[in-house]
């Protein structure tokens, strides 16, 4: 039998260290469901989605009392609807709205809380009907609750689709203002991605990819507090006793990912897919990366170290969590969402963590700038060069990177913006008041970088 | 199916009476049982078999919350693969 210190430790991980399950996001292809009329179109889209994912919810409760660990989030991502919009015969933004709201309908039938893949992929080139779709997506964002939306403008081959900034600067500000009176919050379900992953379960950024088969269930693991707590234990001891430290209960945590991934698999008949390595925050306090930082000995997260320390974390985080699993993907590294983690949103208050540095800490994490709040009067421009210097970040690198910025209307630097949940808190982040316009507004294409000659 | 069933909290009389009557109403077999005190709290451990389909966890799991409830402890139910994949390559 297991002895009874391994028993105690994953019990306290789960009652006192908030261990959970992030999400179980079944993705499901829309391929078969395109058509030229609006009407039918919906129709199989609908009961594609509700056919397939009736029993997610049921599942994933069901897994939850049998493991006796909690499984936040059931979630559904579907193939990006930018190439359902392109089969339409004369598309147009109203259509694209009834795409989202019957993807929402579906969503909220099945019993999920979020559906990603309001999306379109246009790293290189801009079709029609994509672009009808990025221009609807403020409106279906706010005429939805459920539906995510996500477009990816970069790729290490194909480089920085430059319009594609451009017009994602105004479709941000475009959401926000539809959305003035929650301050924004549809630009909360609006990713914009460099090097975009298809197998990713995590919101907002979930879609359903070009790759992917039919159907398939992908697992988020979570756990920034069991790993702030492990650390706690090798105060003052070298970055290699942080680093095992580290790497151990990664381990631990991404074995039980996977037993869930495999369990919820095998009783939806549904093939699994991956586990995401993701150290994923919540508001509550003890679930915060910031808080694993500092715990490394920083006084606050964004001051200088914080970059290596989170280098440092997110390498460990995968090598701990690659044996775990027998497939890996998504996004896996650790996620700095300002808004969703307590040590993040104290620091930003402070003045200790500023955009510019979030900025030097996703050249070496898994994601982006993700969920910032900056003043409503920042100009467009200003919103696609934020964008675009993200992407050349992932591009340049080889990662992925995303932007998740919340133009909050009416609000300056100094206010803070309360989404709720999960969303948590936003204070307003200050960026630079010079203008980028006559930049974003050459258009074009920024070619892809040289893979070699590193330096 | 095999679980762990952990107890956590001030010891008192008529724990362990209380949970087994639960147990076996539910037709939960116990196969191991070891207590201690882990910092300074009375925590027991149980093994024990669910003979399906008489044995639910949604049943038991209501019951053991009224424990908890009544008797101010934690108690928890696993399947005993969650100790298996995470402490054991």
């Amino acid at each position: 039998m297991i002895n009874p210190f391994e028993i105690m430790e994953t019990v306290n991980m789960i009652d006192k260290e908030n261990l959970d399950i992030r999400t179980i996001t079944m993705g499901i292809s829309l391929k078969s469901c395109a058509d030229p009329d609006i009407d039918r179109l919906c129709g199989k889209i609908y009961d594609k989605i509700t056919s397939y994912a009736k029993d997610l919810v049921k599942v994933g409760e069901d897994i939850e009392k049998q493991f006796g660990v909690p499984i936040i989030n059931k979630r559904i991502s579907v193939t990006p609807c930018a190439s359902l919009v392109d089969a339409l015969e004369e598309p147009s933004l109203e259509k694209c709205v009834r795409i989202a709201k019957t993807l929402d309908k579906a969503a909220k039938d099945v019993g999920v809380n979020f559906i990603g893949g309001f999306s379109a992929l246009v790293h290189k080139g801009i079709t029609a009907g994509e672009r009808i779709l990025i221009e609807s997506i403020p409106e279906a964002l706010a005429s939805t609750n459920t539906v995510c939306s996500s477009v990816n403008v970069g790729s290490t081959r194909a480089g920085i689709n430059m319009d594609a900034v451009k017009l994602m600067g105004g479709v941000i500000k475009r959401a926000a203002e539809l959305t003035k009176d929650t301050d924004g919050f549809a630009c909360a379900k609006l990713v914009v991605f460099a090097n975009a992953v298809e197998d990713n379960p995590f919101m907002a950024g979930a879609f359903h990819g070009e790759g992917e088969g039919d159907c398939v269930i992908n697992v988020g693991v979570s756990g920034p507090g069991v790993v702030k707590c492990a650390l706690e234990k090798v105060r003052g001891e070298p970055f290699g006793a942080v680093a095992e430290t580290i790497k151990r209960t990664a381990f631990k945590i991404t074995r039980m990912g996977q037993l869930v991934a495999q369990e919820a698999s095998k009783r939806l008949n549904v093939p699994f897919g991956i586990v995401d390595l993701s150290l994923a925050p919540t508001p509550a306090v003890g679930d915060s990366v910031a808080y694993i930082l500092e715990e490394m000995g920083l006084e606050k997260c964004g001051t200088h170290g914080t970059t290596a320390a989170l280098a440092l974390l997110n390498d460990a985080v995968k090598k701990g969590g690659v044996m775990a699993s027998s497939y890996v993907g998504g996004l896996s590294g650790a996620f700095i969402p300002v808004s969703e983690d307590a040590g993040m949103i104290a620091a930003a208050k402070s003045g200790a963590l500023s955009i510019e540095k979030l900025e030097a800490m996703t050249c070496v994490c898994s994601v982006g700038l993700d969920m910032i709040v900056i003043p409503g009067d920042t100009p467009a421009s200003t919103v696609s060069a934020i964008i675009a210097d993200e992407a050349a970040i992932g591009m340049v690198n080889s990662k992925t990177t995303a932007v998740r910025l919340i133009p909050a209307p009416g609000k300056r630097v100094g206010d803070v913006v309360e989404f709720g949940g999960l969303l948590g808190t936003g204070p307003v982040m200050r960026v630079r008041e010079y203008s980028s316009d006559d930049f974003i507004n050459r258009g074009g294409r920024i070619p892809a970088p040289l893979q070699s000659l590193k330096n | 199916m095999k679980a762990v069933l952990t107890v956590i909290g001030k010891d008192k009389v008529g724990i362990i009476a209380a949970v087994s009557k639960v147990l076996s109403e539910n037709n939960v077999n116990i196969l191991d049982i070891s207590q201690t005190i882990m910092q300074g709290m009375f925590t027991m451990i149980m093994l024990v078999r669910f003979n399906e389909p008489e044995s639910d966890i949604n049943v038991l799991s209501g019951k053991m919350s009224e424990i908890e409830k009544d008797m101010g402890l934690s108690i928890h139910i696993q399947n005993e693969e969650v100790f298996n994949s995470m402490h054991r390559i």
